[in-house]
């Protein structure tokens, strides 16, 4: 049976990109990290607005029966949108530190005052 | 640098517990408490809007600001990956 | 970068009409079948940079400039504000959709329950569709273009 997995595969997606987060030291590594969080939360936004054996929430040529919530559907398109935009702003962030410091190592990019 | 550690992992166990739990404990996947707003949207939305989908007149029409903020949020992150790769003429 | 063999070339030659005749239906058919105007703009997006990733970094910057470019998303932009601000003109409240139901453009009604796809529904959501897939279409691909051009003039600049 369904028991509640969804929910579950939500904490393990967020559980991992906390990890890489907290525990790695290269910036590409975390920035991965927290795209699997962004990710996480996109899948628990979608699994709010379920029934059980409904379809699609769309008239055109439809089986009868009823349908899915629209509205959490919409939030996470906005949603995907504003995280492709935060990466694309930290990617050219990393590329931008690389070419100053020469290294990716979080431990080593310290130096404030030059 | 070993405090730092043994921080990390006491705090990471606690939001790792935390988590779990809360994912047990949800209301049962399929079953939503009360949905009284998306019953008048999957109802109304055909002679309101005019449009046979439902996620579009949701997104464009009831919720028409949320459209207008996330394309305000792509505009400025366009804007501000050319401002950090711009070359300068005396470089 | 340098572009990639005569195989790789000859196919997205051929792969990239097919896809933006797919993204831009997507696009047009926001109100009928699932998609639209973000949907679609990531399906051409996608097809663009494929090209560039095709021909290589070093021939694409001879052809195309980013400021020509980001033209396309202010229009898209613009298009979106002017369509919403027409709404608090001729109707009731800012974006309301004043076409639907009038003997106008986009102006018929659906009958209830499941049906055919009728192009001539939908009030002002088509035109909202266009503008918002112009525009990031646009903002996607030149995201990804500025940061090839980088790269390209980093390594030429360690000679």
């Amino acid at each position: 049976m369904i028991y509640n997995i969804p929910y579950i595969a939500v904490a393990a997606l967020i559980l991992l990109g906390l990890y890489a987060l907290i525990f790695k030291r290269n910036l590409i590594k975390m920035v991965i990290g927290i795209t699997l969080i962004e990710s996480g939360v996109n899948l628990f936004l979608i699994t709010l607005g379920y029934r059980k054996d409904s379809i699609a929430p769309i008239y055109t040529s439809s089986p009868g029966g009823t349908m899915a919530f629209p509205v959490p559907q919409a939030l996470t398109l906005t949603s995907i949108v504003i995280g492709v935009a935060v990466l694309a702003l930290m990617l050219s962030l990393v590329v931008h530190i690389y070419r100053h410091y020469a290294t990716l190592d979080v431990s080593k990019i310290r130096r404030l005052k030059e | 640098m070993l405090n730092r550690n043994i921080a990390a992992v006491i705090v990471f166990t606690v939001v790792a517990v935390f988590f779990v739990f809360s994912a047990l404990l949800m209301h049962p996947f399929g079953i939503p408490e009360e949905s009284d707003m998306d019953d008048y949207i999957i109802d109304n939305t055909q002679e309101e809007t005019g449009a046979n989908n439902g996620v579009t007149s949701v997104v464009f029409d009831y919720r028409g600001f949320d459209t207008l903020g996330e394309a305000t949020v792509l505009f400025t992150a366009v804007a501000g990956v050319i401002m950090i790769f711009r070359r300068l003429k005396n470089e | 970068m340098s572009e990639m063999s005569k195989i790789v070339r000859t196919i997205s030659n051929i792969a990239f009409p097919f896809s933006m005749i797919y993204g831009l239906y997507v696009i047009a058919h926001g109100h009928l079948t699932p998609g639209g105007g973000f949907q679609g703009g990531a399906i051409v997006a996608s097809a663009c940079a494929m090209i560039l990733v095709a021909f290589g970094s070093k021939w694409t910057i001879t052809k195309i400039k980013e400021k020509r470019l980001s033209v396309f998303e202010s229009l898209g932009a613009i298009g979106f504000i002017v369509l919403a601000l027409l709404g608090l003109i001729f109707g009731v409240a800012f974006f309301s959709n004043f076409l639907a139901g009038s003997k106008y453009l986009f102006g018929t009604i659906p009958p209830m329950g499941s049906g055919l796809a009728n192009i001539d529904t939908g009030g002002v959501l088509p035109l909202m569709n266009f503008a918002v897939g112009l525009k990031v279409i646009a903002g996607l691909f030149v995201i990804v273009l500025v940061m090839a051009y980088a790269t390209t003039s980093f390594k030429e600049a360690k000679k």
